[in-house]
């Protein structure tokens, strides 16, 4: 069994007006199977209110499903008494990075995690160092957070998981608040960790140039999962993904016109790389 | 009619040791009508600038006119400024606070002292300008979506009618689809009222389709100031200050590296696309 | 700006003050408020400046950034001083009009103005020097005792810690919100105090449901990250006494015996 697992998870609440009479029933989730297995890198995409987040929060116990079943590492969500471990295994980092640091100096955030597991203090320093370490960090580790950039905080946010040694993070839109340095900061570490670390990433985006290096890729919308496949299966329906109010990369997007023009280019196109060589072989037979 | 930044300088806390030249010798024309990009990362000076614009932000030194005369003379009158340049900041629907939509475009109009009436004939129009339908006016700005917000918000400033429209990176945080609808919204606007619009923002993909100019900042000066196209040239300038030109750039950079006859100083998808169905037809 | 308050923020160098244990310098900042009360003779205040002195050398924190944060509150002394000058009665020293300066108010006001801005520095070394997490850690450990009286000691200083942490982010979305507002023609200045008031609005609500938002999503990334209260939780800084600390808490104890000793003799 894959290290999350949900099986035919729904979430719904109940919509209420202002005087809070029920106005009706919402399903931001709808009958969703995931199997993850240890050390891939998924990415879920999707539009602003597509169920994503509400998904990701399902993986940390945070919320519980109305109907199905969500396992983290084995363990039930719904179980009490497991819900300090799930936690524990399943790290989360979230969009706004000024509301996830608690430490009023970067190496005490880190530390949170840990002191709130009742880590002993001595290891407590070894994590956060190894943790800095692993975001590059390191360096900043007595700054004030108020003092650090967006992807820098973002940075703190991660090592500040990686300290409680979980077995997979989930970073929910982590990059969303982040200009294009900070994003690609961000996505970098993220990367090294799932590379370097194995452990499993889970990351909610809708940036799609951040999604080119999963293992796999789910879409969603309206609480389904509307697509799944690789990178490159996902990118090639260019049309699909407009519908879903999403978009792909100018490259992609630039071949996908071409080919409409008649130009015979490989689906899926998602590097500059990938598609000036198959120009260049069109060129060269070109009758 | 115009703004005029004439020597520009501005200073933080000039009076510590922590004193930062935010701004640095601004020497800029922004004549009517025109669609501008200003693009910088972030700490590059670009929200600082466009905050003197209406006179939020007096500069250390230098001065700025509107329409010819200084905005910090003594007796300008500093809220009808404001009116003329409209400036919406970063997440502008954090600063919704009315109990439903139509009242809270109606602040900035019923703050110029203009009569019921007026306030809201303009606070309609403005909730029309943004695409925003019947419906949401008397609802709360709360319980809209995102992007909905986003569009209040935008009324709001729209609702004062400035000649001069200022977007603070106004497709922070929306999805793809939001993102574009926002940006083609701003597009039609200016389109169909001739206002000035400046578009602060960090990506130049997303501006490069609108714009006619760009401004580029950098640690407090302006770097390049030109058309999209001929800023686009610099990209490996760009690139050493840690912004990039479009994606498209860099396909016909590489192109014509491997010897394909195309020009490289296309900005648009749909340009490159001509270009490169141009050289493999043979044209 | 808001932002430019600088009040006791701490200041980051290397010095004995700095690595005291934050419990001596909370203690110690107490004995020194109370035994500014105690002394009357200026013997007393000549031995309270020269501790204030040396605590002040040796935090090393540059009198001139001490002095720049207490510009906000020199409002307050000059009025302490003035009515305390204008408004003792006693033996009248300059009588000008229906002014009098007596002998006593002058007394009265060298005294309070010395005493306030004693207080002032002494309790501005306590937290320059020290960092509000350990300060709050600080109080943690000495109230502890009170946690028998079902007071939530680790939850209060938890509380206060977060509280700190995030003043600066309100203050830095305060100005935005009213720049903002600004722009919409917004009039914070001009009017009376009900109109004043009611300008407030659109400043204050916005910030409300701000803060109310970001305390939601810190309650969430807590939770996320395994916290469940004061039990079981371990430390990543706890206080632990060393030799330094008991020789500061030996040279307070002389220093507060002194102080009591002239307040009874002098």
């Amino acid at each position: 069994m894959g290290i999350i697992r949900t099986e035919r998870l729904v979430f719904e609440y109940i919509r209420r007006d202002e005087e809070g009479n029920v106005e009706g029933i919402t399903r931001a989730v709808d009958e969703v199977d995931l199997d993850v297995r240890q050390g891939e890198f998924i990415a879920i995409l999707g539009h602003n209110g597509s169920g994503k987040s509400t998904l990701a929060k399902h993986i940390n116990a945070i919320l519980y499903p109305t109907e199905g079943s969500v396992w983290v590492d084995g363990m039930n969500t719904k179980d009490d008494k497991d819900l300090w471990n799930i936690r524990q295994e399943a790290g989360m980092v979230f969009q706004n990075p000024d509301n996830q640091i608690i430490g009023q100096v970067v190496e005490e955030d880190v530390g949170f995690g840990p002191e709130n597991m009742g880590v002993p203090t001595e290891e407590i320093w070894e994590r956060v160092e190894e943790s800095l370490k692993a975001v590059g960090m390191y360096q900043y580790r007595k700054f004030s957070p108020n003092k650090l950039s967006g992807g820098q905080k973002q940075r703190v946010s991660i090592a500040g998981v990686i300290a409680m040694h979980p077995k997979c993070i989930i970073l929910d839109e982590p990059t969303a608040m982040l200009d294009p340095n900070g994003r690609r900061e961000v996505v970098r570490a993220v990367r090294a960790l799932n590379d370097v670390e194995g452990i499993t990433v889970l990351l909610i985006t809708h940036y799609m140039e951040e999604i080119i290096h999963a293992d796999k890729v789910f879409v969603m919308d309206k609480g389904k999962i509307a697509m799944q496949g690789t990178p490159r299966e996902i990118f090639s329906q260019v049309e699909r993904l407009k519908q879903l109010r999403l978009d792909v990369p100018q490259v992609t997007l630039l071949a996908h016109e071409l080919q409409k023009s008649g130009i015979g280019l490989p689906a899926g196109i998602l590097t500059v790389e990938e598609l000036t060589q198959a120009l260049e072989t069109v060129q060269k037979y070109r009758p | 009619m115009s703004i005029i930044l004439d020597h520009v300088n501005y200073i933080y806390g000039s009076d510590t040791s922590l004193a930062v030249h935010a701004l640095k010798d601004i020497n800029l024309v922004i004549p009517d009508g025109q669609f501008i990009g200003l693009i910088g990362h972030t700490g590059s000076g670009k929200s600082t600038l466009v905050q003197h614009l209406n006179g939020l932000i007096k500069p250390t030194s230098g001065s700025i006119y509107f329409n010819g005369e200084d905005i910090h003379a003594q007796d300008y009158d500093k809220k009808k400024l404001r009116s003329k340049v409209g400036l919406v900041f970063q997440y502008p629907e954090h600063q919704l606070f009315e109990i439903d939509v139509f009242s809270d475009v109606c602040f900035g109009p019923r703050n110029l002292g203009l009569s019921r009436q007026e306030t809201e004939l303009r606070a309609y129009a403005a909730l029309k300008q943004v695409g925003l339908e019947d419906d949401y006016f008397y609802q709360s700005p709360f319980d809209l979506s995102g992007g909905q917000k986003r569009r209040v918000a935008i009324a709001g400033v729209l609702a004062m009618k400035p000649e001069i429209l200022v977007l603070d990176e106004p497709t922070a945080g929306l999805d793809p689809k939001g993102r574009d609808e926002i940006l083609d919204q701003i597009a039609k606007l200016k389109e169909e009222t001739g206002i000035t619009v400046i578009l602060v923002s960090h990506s130049m993909e997303d501006v490069a389709r609108y714009v006619e100019r760009i401004i580029v900042m950098n640690q407090g000066s302006v770097m390049f100031d030109d058309t999209p196209r001929e800023v686009f040239k610099h990209y490996r300038e760009l690139e050493e200050v840690g912004l990039a030109a479009p994606q498209v750039t860099y396909i016909m950079q590489a192109l014509s590296k491997k010897g394909m006859p195309v020009k490289t100083d296309v900005t648009t998808i749909a340009e490159a696309k001509e270009e490169i169905l141009r050289v493999l037809r043979g044209g | 700006m808001l932002r430019d308050i600088t009040l006791g923020q701490y200041y980051q160098t290397d010095s004995v003050i700095h690595k005291l244990d934050p419990r001596v310098k909370l203690i110690a900042t107490v004995c020194f408020i109370i035994s500014l009360f105690i002394v009357k003779s200026w013997v007393g205040y000549v031995i309270a400046a020269i501790f204030l002195a040396v605590s002040i050398r040796l935090s090393r924190v540059p009198f001139k950034y001490m002095v720049k944060g207490m510009k906000a509150i020199v409002f307050i002394l000059l009025i302490t001083v003035v009515f305390n000058l204008f408004l003792t009665p006693g033996e009248a020293l300059v009588s000008v009009w229906k002014i009098r300066i007596t002998k006593e108010g002058l007394q009265m006001a060298v005294t309070m103005a010395v005493r306030l801005s004693f207080l002032i520095v002494g309790s501005s070394i306590m937290t320059l020097t020290t960092t509000p997490n350990s300060l709050t850690d600080a109080m943690e450990k000495l109230m502890k005792p009170l946690k028998v009286f079902r007071v939530p000691v680790h939850e209060v200083a938890m509380m206060m810690s977060i509280a700190l942490r995030f003043i600066p982010i309100l203050l830095e979305e305060t100005d935005k919100i009213m720049k903002a507002q600004i722009a919409r023609g917004a009039d914070f200045e001009s009017g009376n105090l009900i109109k004043k008031a009611k300008a407030m609005v659109p400043l204050l609500v916005p910030l409300f449901i701000s803060a109310f938002r970001r305390a939601n999503d810190l309650a969430m990334a807590m939770e996320a990250r395994c916290y469940r209260g004061g039990e079981h939780r371990t430390k990543m800084k706890p206080l632990k006494y060393a030799g330094r600390d008991r020789i500061a808490y030996g040279v307070l104890a002389a220093y507060f015996a002194g102080c009591i000793a002239i307040g009874i003799c002098l």
